[in-house]
């Protein structure tokens, strides 16, 4: 039952006379359940349904503060509402915004450095603040399971803002719905499954009150941190590719050369042994090395892989992956050591002839396969003559043999 | 109606009233004509399971690889149709030989009407025919075999030796890279896709034009299924042959029964899915040069 106007209004005079008889006799012991002087707060704040003269709502759930990280340390609502006070009723119309950094100053301090803090003073209006992740009254230390920001939640609550097509759209938010793509990866399924405890959640990439803008070169997620960041959890895959020549490119101050996440993506990760990562990638590795990824194309190992099979040979099938060398490094897998054993990783038998075999001939590369490119040259020529020739031949006789049966004065053969 | 009837629409219907009392003459023998289904059908069978490859980076491509039961299955197809046409090419190599032997002798495969040698009469035929389609001189005789006929057998023959020698390459690599060096495999993958794109683009338009569909022959000539051509058709396209024969008295001989119903039907309905699959090969292929 919904208690009616008149209950309402008689329980907020029982309590202001109860609060009149406590403050006025201070000898008297005090009654232990009615000491809070948020009491006071909540004789109008407590109503589902209570609004403000603005018409906004401004219902505060007593029950649900008691149980947050600040009710359980008591704080009062002047704690953060410092411009109210229980002295004063009805306070102010306006009140100022709660200022979190009296007590957490130090985490304020950060977040004024994110792309949550930069964007907002920039005149986003949707980016993110305090309550945005930690909710407002009823914040639960992030240990809590049923926190916003425990490991479990954080994934929801980055969505209510990166997977949320309205605020998407009016904060411009960058790569569109990153919380779908990552609800999708590998990363994402894992939090779903088994793994939920030790699956990387958002914050384990990009941090709390340091999340900064990937353009920014002290963020985990700058081309020059990726690696380190990944490679919290996958260190033997960061060990390799340091090893491998991407990482020597980039301890050379390439900037540009890849890092984990121009082959693996930031929020679409897949598992690496599905066909569908494992044919898609061969498309990242063409991104820059595209002549090769052309004369791979070329050979029924591209092609196979083009129409989705995975069960040829992809680039990673004989470059490996994160520990790619190239082929003049004698540690390479396609170094002239090593190019026979790795072909027999799938053509077991084979012999160095076999070996010679070359995998990325180009027709348009006379140096390198002068008999490939003649060859070439040879077939494009008899293609070329056979079809002109018959091409011709074939309109002609067809325009001949028209007029033969439909052309004017020519004897009806269909009578 | 009698179009479907008789087999040949044209030859009936230019033959009018003589229609229903052709006489005929065998063209093709039985065995001729089962080689010419089995390559026609294992040849549709390779095209169709190579395509998917050449043109691995179009969609189409892996639509028709999955509707092959996806790519092994397709490599299986492509390798069972091949075994099949060379067996069938061998088999007609070895008949070829056997039939000389037992007839005019090894000479008579290189030289004369029954030999598909090109031989002068053939250059003086392409240069009457165009001066026919041009308007300039009347529409050539030929004997038994015309020049664009003798051009077909010897792209099958040039065919069979670089795809289908390739493909064994490509199907035992490592069989063969015991005796061949590793680019003899690049060029050996490069040929089959070229030469199958050229025996692809040939057969399926002007083999099917010229044999098959042209107006005079629309919508299918299936003398190549029945093994009998018509009088009129024999002294129409072939006077040259029908003259020459009757000169040697062998008319009688060639002399046949009609076309079987079924062996007509067998052409229309196996012949014209072919035609018709052929035709789609047609149209992926060149949907995908000009895109």
């Amino acid at each position: 039952m919904k208690p009616t106007i008149i209950m309402r209004a008689a329980g907020a005079v029982l309590c202001a006379a109860l609060a009149f008889a406590v403050h006025a006799k201070p000898n008297a012991a005090a009654p232990a359940a009615a000491a809070s002087p948020n009491d006071t707060c909540l004789m109008c704040h407590s109503a589902a349904d209570a609004k403000g003269p603005d018409g906004r709502s401004i219902a505060v759930d007593g029950a649900k503060f008691a149980t947050s990280v600040h009710g359980s340390v008591n704080l009062k609502c002047t704690d953060c509402h410092t411009d109210a006070s229980a002295d004063k009723i009805p306070h102010a119309d306006k009140l100022k915004p709660v200022n979190c950094a009296s007590c957490h100053d130090k985490a304020v301090k950060e977040y004024g450095a994110t792309v949550h803090a930069t964007s907002r003073k920039g005149g986003n209006t949707v980016a993110a603040t305090c309550i945005d992740c930690h909710g407002k009254h009823d914040i639960l230390r992030a240990k809590d399971p049923a926190s916003r920001t425990s490991h479990a939640n954080v994934e929801a609550t980055c969505s209510r803002c990166h997977g949320d097509e309205a605020t998407m759209v009016k904060g411009k938010l960058p790569n569109g719905n990153v919380a779908g793509k990552f609800h999708d990866s590998i990363h994402g399924k894992a939090l779903q499954g088994a793994a939920r405890g030790s699956a990387p959640t958002c914050t384990n990439c990009h941090g709390a009150h340091s999340i900064l803008a990937k353009s920014n070169e002290g963020s985990r997620t700058h081309r020059a941190q990726v690696v380190a960041t990944c490679g919290t959890c996958h260190e033997a895959e960061r060990e390799a590719w340091t090893k491998g020549m991407h990482g020597k490119l980039q301890q050379a101050g390439m900037l540009a050369a890849p890092e984990c996440a121009d082959c693996h993506s930031a929020h679409s990760i897949q598992q690496h042994d599905k066909p569908t990562f494992q044919t898609a990638v061969i498309d990242q590795c063409g991104n820059c090395h595209s002549e090769y990824l052309s004369t791979y194309r070329d050979t029924f190992h591209g092609q196979v892989t083009a129409l989705g099979y995975a069960q040829m040979a992809t680039c990673a099938s004989c470059h490996g992956a994160h520990e790619v060398l190239p082929a003049s490094n004698p540690a390479s897998k396609v170094s002239k050591q090593n190019r026979l054993a790795t072909c027999q990783k799938c053509h077991a038998k084979a012999g160095p002839n076999f070996a010679s075999f070359d995998p990325h001939a180009s027709r348009h590369d006379k140096a390198r396969d002068p008999f490939y490119y003649y060859a070439a040259k040879f077939m494009e020529l008899l293609l070329l003559g056979v079809f002109s020739f018959f091409g011709v031949h074939t309109v002609f006789w067809l325009y001949r043999e028209v007029r033969e049966k439909f052309g004017s004065g020519r004897r009806d053969e269909r009578q | 109606m009698m179009n479907i009837a008789t087999g040949n629409p044209a030859a009936a219907a230019t033959a009018g009233t003589a229609a229903l009392a052709q006489r005929y003459y065998r063209r093709f023998a039985p065995v001729e004509r089962v080689m010419h289904s089995a390559l026609m059908l294992t040849f549709v069978g390779c095209a169709l399971s190579g395509l998917p490859l050449l043109y691995s980076d179009k969609p189409w491509a892996a639509t028709l690889a999955r509707l092959l039961g996806g790519f092994e299955s397709a490599g299986i197809i492509h390798r069972i149709c091949a075994f099949v046409m060379i067996v069938v090419f061998v088999s007609h190599v070895v008949l070829v030989f056997a039939r000389a032997f037992a007839g005019k002798g090894v000479l008579s495969i290189l030289w004369g009407p029954d030999s598909m040698v090109p031989q002068p009469q053939d250059a003086i035929d392409v240069w009457n025919n165009f001066k026919w389609f041009l308007g300039r001189g009347p529409q050539p005789q030929f004997d038994r075999w015309t020049y664009w006929e003798k051009f077909d057998y010897w792209a099958v023959f040039w065919g069979m030796f670089i795809i289908g020698g390739s493909g064994l390459l490509l199907w035992f690599p490592v069989f063969f890279s015991m005796f061949i060096p590793g680019w003899m495999f690049n060029i050996a993958a490069l040929v089959h896709g070229e030469e199958a794109l050229l025996a692809a683009g040939f057969i399926f338009t002007f083999h099917f034009f010229n044999g098959h569909v042209r107006p005079a022959k629309f919508p299918m000539d299936v003398v190549i299924f029945t093994g009998r051509i018509s009088e009129h058709e024999l002294k129409g396209e072939r006077g040259v042959e029908y003259a020459r024969l009757a000169r040697e008295g062998r008319l009688a001989e060639k002399e046949t029964t009609p076309p079987a119903e079924e062996a007509r039907w067998f052409g229309w309905v196996v012949g014209g899915t072919a035609l018709a699959l052929g035709i789609v090969a047609i149209f992926l292929i060149v949907y995908s040069v000009f895109k």
